[in-house]
């Protein structure tokens, strides 16, 4: 009864705040008149240019997870598997764009292969008119996802294992092949499908880098919105893409499922050891050359922009507020955006902390299993949807939330919350049942076994849990960008506002606006990849 | 002062009392309808194979797993509906739970800080009970740093410091090795002995059981197959399967009539006042007398263990069952020699309930 009772505020929370504005884009998209259109979905399907879009969509995303596994599944070997000087640093740096807003991807890969970026400075090479530039954009924001996934697992994989396939016969390769590579292999499948549904939904990188050429399922939501004004083509193509990605979440969970097969894992300490000989030296460096180029080099590009004209120019210019672009000077982003992000923090903290307390249980049945993979949707249904919803559904009675300042953090934790979820429910679920029942026998009561066992153990997962819905929040375009008022723009609105617009000074301000943002949340990042490390606390 | 044990029932002194105890996991009943009582200050070993429900018994009393049916009393008391943390009766897990976060005087003192102890109260106890369980000076220690056996004497201290008036012990002594086992087995009978504790265990080992029990009480299938004193139990094993479990092999279905059982190995000599008709019949091995291969049951010696004071010898007569016997180490034969048996009635059980097929 009392895990019911923690369910009932996130519920809420999903029910009007989810479930509501989704409703509203069922009845916006297929009610004409009064009664429904299912037609509506065949009439949308059947125009070319829609078509178009979801081939590109499909195939870009694809081509997004396939280039990505082949540039990251190495990097996942020698993370896992290779011990070197420097690697906790590594680790931090690859993690960094993940959390990176897609604005400044998007402007970062402009500042490097688009017009008048530094491989068209030094050899004519322009990619913003190619495909390429999204593709790599992609790499670069999932590079940390399969690294980590996969990884994770290979290095607490037992070597020994392979070792006992080799002392029965097998070589190096067969051994690899019939032992490490089945182990791994959910693991390369979850990730896949992860990286498949982020790029499957990309938004903000194809906003800023497809130009008109390429245009996503989820761009193009946003063009018939904001450009088109079609409000029900719009929410028929919202429906396509909630169906698609409900698909893909389902085969996601299905093979998590399936990874929770009996693995001998082992402390990744003892897996880890100097590279040997020049193939294994060679590896490595490729490696640290891949993320040189594909990592560092766009947000070093990105720096250099910003300063690109004399001093602080465009640094300065931020601070007036006569660009005729804003009602107020640009640089007010940088407030807006944290007072938003903090807002959307606690809401996800509590919301996300409550679902997961109440999913803590093994046991939990399946009305609580139906509640987990809720709570994953807003994480694949995009951000486009959210904002949709929310521009549609709570702008009239009977929730008119349009004129408050606190719609844009509602979207932001909503989209923080399965984040939460995601990291506070490994460490809850850790914490051996025995150990609160010891608790128990001992007269603590269920609220002081919370304070006195749970809490301890899951206060670090708590603060990475907070630093994420941080980081995300801040970096939040997609829902944002229908949703804030021009009044009051957040930081990755601005900059693509910014970027709307001709001129090198546009241009400059829009590299410095995203230089301000992306040190933020690297800070935000490398303050959360320190908490986690830190070995010198209580366990 | 320690109450006289076996099978003491009636309401006064019965400090915890289970009756028609139920648990059911979907639909099998781990715990079948179980009547146990314990009195004030007695001990009480629930001895039984893995599975046969022991574990969910003390869960049942400590209120971590509901009943499906029945009752649980404490000092007469009804416990359904009173949450574990109210019950005031202790539990040490099998494999200890002691709060990694904390350190070795925060483990102990969690007890009484959640009875709302005065911190003066809480450090003098813990410092008492550290040192009676022998490891005085410890507070600061952190519980990583500790060996097996440390551990093993920190959850007791921990379990004891909030004075529950029922102490239960799930497998107490399982992960150590044997002859910290047998050590620390001593030292707890001693222990619960001065301070006059109400124990509860479950095991698996015949030893410990023997060793710490007044009162043993074997457990199958979820149900009690045999209560009593371990002298008792180990004298008159209720049925084959409270033989078996103790260790003895030697259990064959016969017939008895006066004073002779008629079974596979012939026909043996039976206690005077044992039942009659068909039964399931228990030679201990120390019954078996190894005589002139011409003067008893003719046998063929299968094999020899060395069991320390004696050898076991395991004999394989024609068309019969093995037979064990135990023999003094000079006069065991070699594997191979033919030698008779003949059986001693005084070693003899005539077992209750169904005999083997």
């Amino acid at each position: 009864m009392a895990r019911l009772g923690l369910m009932t505020v996130p519920v809420a929370f999903f029910a009007v705040f989810f479930a509501y504005p989704v409703a509203a884009i069922v009845a916006r998209g297929l009610k004409v008149d009064g009664g429904w259109q299912f037609g509506r979905i065949f009439d949308v399907l059947a125009q070319s240019d829609i078509r178009h879009v979801l081939w590109f969509t499909t195939w870009q995303a694809l081509a997004s997870t396939a280039l990505t596994l082949l540039i990251a599944l190495p990097g996942a070997y020698v993370f896992a598997r290779f011990d070197f000087r420097g690697k906790q640093v590594l680790r931090a740096i690859v993690t960094v764009p993940f959390v990176l807003p897609t604005v400044v991807v998007g402007t970062a890969f402009l500042a490097l292969v688009g017009r008048g970026g530094l491989l068209d400075e030094m050899w004519g090479v322009r990619l913003d008119t190619t495909v390429w530039a999204i593709l790599l954009a992609h790499v670069f924001f999932n590079y940390a996802v399969v690294v980590r996934t996969v990884g994770g697992l290979w290095s607490q994989l037992d070597p020994r294992q392979e070792e006992a396939a080799r002392m029965l016969g097998a070589s190096r390769f067969a051994a690899w092949r019939t032992v490490t590579l089945p182990a791994l292999g959910p693991a390369v499948a979850a990730a896949s499908l992860m990286v498949f549904l982020f790029t499957f939904t990309s938004f903000g990188v194809v906003q800023i880098l497809g130009g008109p050429t390429f245009s996503t399922l989820e761009v193009e939501i946003y063009r018939q919105t904001s450009e088109i004004f079609d409000l029900s083509t719009a929410a028929v193509l919202t429906l396509l893409q909630f169906v698609a990605v409900g698909a893909i979440l389902a085969v996601h969970a299905w093979t998590v499922r399936r990874r929770e097969t009996a693995l001998r894992l082992v402390d990744p300490a003892v897996t880890a050891r100097r590279p040997r000989g020049p193939g294994q030296w060679a590896l490595l460096a490729a490696v640290l050359a891949t993320v040189a180029v594909l990592l560092v080099l766009p947000l070093a590009v990105l720096v250099e922009r910003s300063f690109g004209a004399p001093g602080f120019a465009y640094y300065e210019r931020l601070t007036s507020d006569d660009s005729g672009i804003f009602l107020v000077a640009p640089i007010e982003a940088v407030g807006n955006s944290l007072e938003y992000a903090v807002t959307a923090t606690a809401i996800a903290v509590v919301i996300g902390g409550l679902a997961a307390a109440a999913l803590t249980r093994r046991d939990a049945g399946r009305l609580v299993r139906g509640f987990d993979a809720l709570l994953m949707l807003p994480l694949g249904v995009s951000a486009v949807t959210v904002g949709f919803g929310f521009l549609i559904a709570l702008d009239e009675p009977p929730l008119n939330l349009r004129a408050s300042w606190i719609l844009v953090p509602l979207a932001q934790a909503l989209v923080g919350v399965p984040f939460v979820v995601r990291t506070m429910l490994p460490v809850l679920r850790a914490v051996d049942v025995r150990l609160r029942e010891a608790a128990a026998v001992l007269g603590a009561s269920p609220w002081r076994v919370w304070r006195e066992v749970d809490l301890p153990m899951v206060r670090r997962a708590l603060l990475i849990a907070a630093g994420f819905a941080f980081a995300v929040s801040l970096g939040e375009f997609g829902a944002t960008v229908f949703i804030a008022r021009p009044d009051n723009p957040t930081l990755p609105v601005a900059v693509a506002r910014l970027l709307g617009h001709p001129g090198a000074l546009n241009y400059g301000q829009a590299m410095a606006l995203s230089t301000i943002l992306m040190v933020v949340c690297a800070v935000a990042l490398l303050v959360l990849e320190r908490l986690r490390t830190d070995r010198t606390g209580e366990f | 002062m320690r109450l006289g044990s076996s099978g003491a029932t009636g309401e006064f002194g019965m400090l915890l009392n289970l009756e028609g105890a139920t648990v059911r996991f979907g639909g099998r009943a781990v715990l079948d309808a179980v009547d146990l009582g314990v009195t004030e200050h007695e001990i009480v070993c629930v001895l039984g194979p893995s599975g046969s429900g022991k574990s969910t018994l003390l869960r049942a009393v400590a209120g971590l797993q509901p009943l499906d049916a029945g009752r649980v009393s404490l000092d007469g008391r009804d416990q359904a509906g009173v949450p574990a943390h109210r019950r005031g009766v202790g539990l040490m897990f099998q494999d200890h739970q002691l709060f990694p976060q904390r350190d070795v005087g925060g483990n102990v003192a969690f007890g009484p800080r959640m009875h709302g102890e005065s911190k003066g109260e809480r450090a003098a106890r813990v410092r008492e009970l550290l040192e009676l369980v022998g490891l005085p000076g410890s507070e600061r220690r952190a519980v990583a740093s500790l060996s097996g056996g440390e551990q093993q004497r920190v959850a007791l201290a921990r379990a004891l410091a909030p004075r529950p008036r029922l102490l239960m012990l799930d497998e107490p002594l399982g992960q150590l090795d044997r002859s910290l086992r047998e050590r620390l087995v001593v030292e707890l009978r001693e222990l619960f002995g001065e301070l006059g504790t109400t124990v509860l265990a479950v095991t698996h080992d015949q030893g410990e059981a023997f060793a710490l029990a007044d009162r043993v009480v074997v457990m199958r299938d979820g149900r009690i197959a045999q209560s009593g004193t371990p002298l008792e139990v180990w004298q008159r094993p209720a049925d084959e399967f409270v033989a078996r479990f103790l260790g003895f092999d030697n259990v064959v279905a016969a017939t008895v009539s006066g004073q002779v059982a008629d079974t596979p190995w012939g026909k043996v000599p039976v206690p005077e006042d044992a039942p009659q008709g068909a039964a399931a019949l228990l030679v201990r091995p120390a019954g078996v007398r190894l005589v002139a291969p011409a003067e008893g049951l003719r046998c063929g010696v299968a094999a020899r263990t060395f069991r320390g004071t004696h050898v076991a010898v395991h004999l394989q007569p024609q068309d019969a069952p093995r037979l064990e016997a135990a023999c003094a180490l000079r006069e065991a034969p070699e594997p191979g020699d033919e030698v008779g048996v003949a059986f001693d009635a005084a070693e003899i059980v005539v077992l209750g309930g169904p005999s083997a097929p």
